[in-house]
């Protein structure tokens, strides 16, 4: 089957439960891929040959109950594996090996997925260009000199290069959507509590939250049905029944209400942008939508409450990391406490640092109540915000980023800059519902933009649904040539 | 408000991350646009605001005062830098 790049998830595992092919074919096709895209780095760990021990386990057994039955998948090196390294990026996780599975990618395992290895990322998922990596940057398989985006940079980049039929990222502040914007794919951060994150490295919990990236909008939906679920290990996951968000999925989206918010549309953002907004109102209206133009007054303070809150919670979080118990222990040191500085000052990188600096200081005696508690007062009314749109709309449509991939080294040199980036996907974390991107055009260097559908809490669906509808009318096509092969 | 270099290092000294004298200088600049970017939220009035103290609208459920695991020392002790069969080894803190 020579055509085997041009298959949807959906596909393939129909080719494997049809058995026109097996497990162990499919993983190897994959396996082969990755060996020909080492130029992107999208890979910190290959598992290939526990990977065709388990397809040849599958074939033989050939259970077809599964969602995911015998499809290989690689995920974001934030997710712990059970006795596969798992670095989150950094130097000082570089000789973790989990002695516990994620309950996530534990799901995919029960629905009959195979791990082919794990995905490159931001530095505990830190950074919107995955540059930040202890293991070096990974590329955009669009273009040789551009940043994928990050944190799931190395999810979004294998996705796109056809090194994995399908992947799962995590996303704090935007680090699903950033990267499928950036690389032509599909990417959803579902609502706050509907995927566990009970063994995921931590970043900042409260806006943590694991999703789906695919080629497709159906896809999204059997591989979010698959990986999502209540946990009790995880006290915030949600207690609710399964949903058959694949079954349900309907392009019929008549008499929706889709909301379009004015403080979206910001200063010096490129007319493409814009343009593609429109094309993207266009469609919604010829598919029998209604749109509506609404209001989200406290947009602009999202990106300052965030870089608040989720410091600060990243600071508790990485306080573990003390060359005691498990990762990367410094040699020098005279007593305890100078050991645990350098292990720290020797284990984390830059921007690491720096937002571990940030979060300690917002939390200190004396800027608590200025800084942390302020914060938490405005994300409040950003909620709010929420709240009220969501009383007349169905969902809210808007641009997924300021602009398309940037180059390497472009925003390396200032930090706020690359925060920029993550302008019209930050909120969405603060206020804890779900958004998704989907490809929606092209740039006139024929990079890739996205559009992003935002609804309230657990309406999955409802989004998923009207990108189903928008996607058929877009018909976004990508053709890139394998130049890293 | 604004970070000098001083603050900037006793806030790495409460992080337990020791810094590099040289890398002082622009690591204090960072942080201050950083802090002054954020600063933008001061004009904002939320006297009469309830802070956000769960995203999640739920209670924590009970569960009964069961061990659910145990017994898997050489599993925790399995990653450490630096252990014996009992313990994990730290630099000595008593004189």
């Amino acid at each position: 089957m020579s055509d085997l790049n041009k298959k949807s998830l959906s596909e393939i595992v129909n080719l494997i439960k049809t058995k026109k092919i097996s497990s162990l074919e499919i993983t190897n096709h994959f396996i082969k891929n990755i060996e020909k895209g080492k130029k992107l780095n999208s890979f910190i760990t290959t598992c290939f040959e526990e990977s065709v021990k388990n397809a040849k386990n599958f074939d033989s057994k050939k259970n077809f109950d599964g969602l995911l039955s015998g499809v290989p998948l690689a995920v974001k090196d934030l997710f712990c594996t059970k006795n596969v390294k798992t670095t989150a990026g950094s130097k000082i996780l570089e000789n973790f090996i989990p002695t516990y599975e994620s309950t996530v990618t534990n799901n995919l395992w029960s629905e009959g997925a195979i791990l082919l290895g794990k995905l490159n990322c931001d530095e505990f998922a830190m950074g919107s260009s995955n540059e930040t990596s202890y293991f070096g940057k990974t590329i955009n398989p669009v273009g040789k000199d551009l940043v994928p985006g990050g944190s799931s940079g190395g999810s979004a980049s294998a996705l796109a290069a056809n090194l994995t039929p399908a992947t799962i990222g995590t996303d704090t502040g935007g680090s699903i959507r950033q990267p499928a914007s950036f690389t032509g794919t599909v990417g959803l951060k579902p609502t706050y509590g509907l995927c566990s994150r009970w063994g995921i490295v931590a970043f900042a919990s409260s806006l943590d939250q694991a999703g789906p990236m695919t080629k497709n909008v159906e896809d999204c939906a059997l591989l979010l049905e698959a990986m999502s679920g209540y946990d009790q290990k995880d006290s915030t996951s949600i207690n609710k029944k399964k949903e058959n968000y694949s079954k349900n999925l309907s392009e019929n989206i008549k008499g929706l209400k889709i909301g379009i918010p004015k403080e979206y549309r910001v200063e010096n953002m490129p007319k493409e942008i814009d343009n593609l907004w429109k094309k993207g109102i266009d469609i919604l209206k010829k598919s029998g939508a209604q749109i509506v133009d609404i209001v989200l007054p406290h947009t602009k303070y999202a990106l300052p409450t965030y870089y608040i809150v989720a410091p600060a919670e990243a600071s508790s979080n990485l306080a573990r990391y003390d060359g005691v118990k498990y990762g990367y222990r410094s040699k020098k040191g005279k007593n305890l406490i100078e050991m645990y500085e350098n292990t720290r000052g020797e284990g984390f990188g830059d921007e690491v640092k720096r937002r571990i600096l940030i979060g300690t200081y917002v939390l200190s005696s004396g800027y608590y109540d200025a800084y942390y508690l302020k914060a938490q007062k405005v994300r409040k009314l950003i909620k709010n915000d929420f709240d009220e749109c969501f009383k007349n709309v169905d969902a809210i449509l808007t641009p997924s980023t300021p602009s398309s991939a940037f180059r390497i080294g472009e925003k390396t040199n200032d930090p706020i800059s690359m925060y920029l980036n993550d302008i019209f996907t930050v909120p969405i974390n603060l206020a804890g519902i779900p958004a998704i991107s989907i490809p929606a055009g092209q740039d006139d260097q024929g990079h890739p933009l996205g559009l992003q559908l935002i609804s309230k809490a657990l309406d999955e669906q409802k989004i998923l649904n009207i990108a189903f509808a928008m996607e058929k009318n877009i018909a976004f096509k990508q053709s890139l040539n394998r130049w890293w092969e | 408000m604004s970070i000098d270099k001083n603050q900037v290092k006793k806030v790495a000294k409460l992080s337990r991350i020791s810094l590099d004298d040289s890398k002082l200088e622009s690591l204090s600049k960072d942080l201050d646009s950083i802090l002054n970017f954020v600063e933008q939220l001061n004009k904002l009035d939320t006297k009469k605001t309830e802070p956000l103290t769960s995203i999640v609208d739920k209670t924590l459920e009970p569960r009964s005062d069961k061990i659910n695991d145990g017994k898997i020392k050489d599993q925790i002790l399995k990653n450490s830098p630096d252990k014996n069969e009992e313990f994990f080894i730290v630099p000595k803190v008593i004189e």
